[in-house]
């Protein structure tokens, strides 16, 4: 039987300053690497995951036995091609997958940290996993790759380190959270905060946890990555296991019913106090204003090149936030491509079977590969 | 490759930077990517062809040339093409003003209205002409400011934009543009290639 100790991680010994003021040192990064890294050293793909998800992209997820959440995309052959390239991810610290976390346990109190956790931000997490790299001694990767709050990942580490990696693709992302998606994420905060056995963040010490609100939380977050097309053909008005209205509030419709199961599967593989803090970092993502309200100062010292893609059915972080980005990425002549593709699934489109979606990634990496190997890039 | 792409990569100098607008399934950049400049870029509206240039390992920018020029810093481009896309926009005058204003050189390619099959197919069928630059009826076609030749010679002339080069393209026939064979070149060409500063 696997448990989190058993993950595999990386202790940081370096001091870390925290946005927050604070410093940490000595804090675990949980981290799984797929593929081999070559010789040259020039392979290797970092990817950051979104709000909810961890270091296992494919494979099975040994704590949860579920199937990885990028696996679409990443694996043998696929996009993200691990027969060719090196691919590092790590648990976001905050998370709840073996990494430094509101779930790990506070040394001077022997107890887990709780709502004692220093609050992080995205610009504290890329700068935690960029002590892999020093890891592994890899001077340059290849490819940093994220969607949702791993594409905030993904500008934050250019933004931080600008030549650490060739290229660069964001997804379905922006570089400035917005008052809509804040809100969001204010709901689902409150509903955990509401639940009694939340205990202003002390339940795992209480051997509890607020599975209530945590489900609620999940359920709100899941509408918005999906698309109201999308519900409507899936679902539509379609009734649960039975013929007509049984005039209670049960789960009659197949939505409710669906949406129900989504808010329990989660709390099972989700650290509550971990979703306040990621949504918080997420809320508080605001690269725009870090330079001063012009974000092409965020890149100008990078010649990575960029590619962003955006889904015309993505509400959370449409399209126009990620043309932001192009923009910005313009106004200062870097080398930037940008696609909007064509789907109905939402903003989870990045995490689904979306084959124009899969086939620009690979396209574009292996292309740009190609030109590195070639120094055309 | 078109003939017309031979001679928009002959007028460009090597290692220049280049931004090709409406630069459809890549044709034109690829060609010029391996052979004049590695610094080129497109926009393009199409998605097909915006994953079409993807596959070719081409920098593409999905994007509308009439609303989304304006990110582009002024002269940052040393040109800009434009082929035979001019007559589909709403405002053909103020996409070719944004052309010039990125980009220290415009090369407009057009496809000319005024050439002979054009014009004894209006004159003797009596119909909207369909040729082999102009292959859309007049209800489907994206074309919404036709212009000929000396339209455009006659634009540029009075709006004081420098013509450094007018070429006339007819079958694979290649010949110079100039103030006195214009009106005869506005009969035998199908596509002017124009380079353009102000």
């Amino acid at each position: 039987m696997n448990n989190i100790e058993s993950l595999k991680k990386y202790i940081v010994t370096d001091i870390l300053k925290l946005d927050c003021g604070k410093e940490i040192s000595n804090f675990p990064i949980a981290y799984e690497t797929y593929g081999k890294l070559n010789k040259k050293k020039n392979n290797a793909i970092l990817i950051f995951h979104a709000l909810t998800g961890d270091q296992f992209p494919c494979g099975k997820n040994p704590i949860t036995n579920k199937e990885g959440w990028w696996n679409y995309a990443l694996g043998p052959n696929k996009a993200i091609d691990t027969n060719k390239f090196f691919v590092i991810s790590a648990n976001v610290i905050g998370g709840c997958m073996g990494s430094f976390g509101p779930s790990s346990i506070d040394p001077l109190t022997n107890k887990p940290y709780g709502s004692n956790f220093p609050v992080i931000t995205i610009n504290d997490m890329v700068n935690a996993q960029n002590f892999l790299l020093d890891y592994f001694k890899i001077e340059k990767l290849f490819a940093v790759i994220g969607g949702s709050m791993g594409g905030m990942q993904v500008l934050q580490f250019i933004s931080n380190f600008p030549n650490k990696a060739e290229v660069a693709i964001p997804i379905a992302c922006t570089a400035s959270h917005s008052a809509q998606n804040i809100a969001l994420n204010e709901l689902g905060r409150q509903a955990i905060m509401a639940d009694n056995e939340w205990s202003n963040g002390k339940y795992l010490e209480n051997g509890k946890s607020p599975s209530k609100g945590l489900s609620v939380a999940r359920m709100a977050a899941h509408i918005t990555y999906l698309s109201k097309k999308g519900l409507q053909e899936k679902f539509g008005r379609k009734l649960q296991e039975r013929d007509t209205l049984n005039f209670s509030f049960d789960a009659d419709f197949q939505i409710e019913s669906y949406l129900r199961y989504q808010g329990s599967v989660f709390v099972d593989r989700f650290d509550a106090n971990s979703y306040l803090y990621i949504t918080r970092a997420m809320d508080y993502f605001d690269l725009t204003k870090q330079f001063n309200g012009n974000l092409s100062d965020a890149f100008k010292h990078s010649k990575t090149k960029f590619f962003i893609i955006s889904f015309t059915s993505d509400w959370l972080y449409p399209t126009n936030e990620n043309r932001e980005i192009v923009i910005a990425l313009n106004a200062i002549g870097a080398d930037v491509g940008f696609i909007e593709i064509t789907s109905d699934k939402g903003h989870d489109s990045f995490l689904l079977d979306v084959p124009d979606f899969l086939s620009a990634i690979k396209n574009f990496l292996n292309n740009s590969y190609k030109n590195i190997n070639e120094t055309r890039i | 490759m078109k003939q017309e792409f031979k001679i928009i990569s002959s007028l460009i100098e090597n290692n220049s930077k280049i931004l090709d607008v409406g630069c459809g399934n890549g044709e034109l950049m690829k060609y010029i990517l391996d052979n004049i400049s590695n610094n080129i870029r497109g926009l393009e509206i199409s998605k097909d062809n915006v994953q079409s240039c993807i596959e070719k390992g081409l920098t593409v920018i999905e994007g509308n040339a009439e609303l989304d020029l304006g990110q582009f810093p002024n002269k940052s481009f040393s040109y800009v093409i434009l082929s035979q896309t001019l007559q589909a926009f709403l405002n053909p005058e103020k996409v070719l003003y944004e052309l010039l204003r990125v980009g220290k050189k415009a090369i407009v390619t057009i496809p000319n209205f005024g050439h002979w099959k054009v014009r004894i197919d209006l004159l003797f069928k009596g119909t909207m002409p369909v040729t082999e630059n102009l292959p859309n009826e007049w209800y489907n076609t994206p074309n919404l400011h036709m212009c000929t030749i000396k339209d455009f010679v006659n634009f540029c002339n009075k709006r004081d934009l420098k013509l450094t080069k007018s070429i006339s393209l007819s079958g694979k026939e290649v010949s110079y543009i100039t103030k006195k064979n214009l009106n005869y070149k506005n009969l035998s060409s199908e596509l002017g290639i124009f380079e353009i500063e102000n």
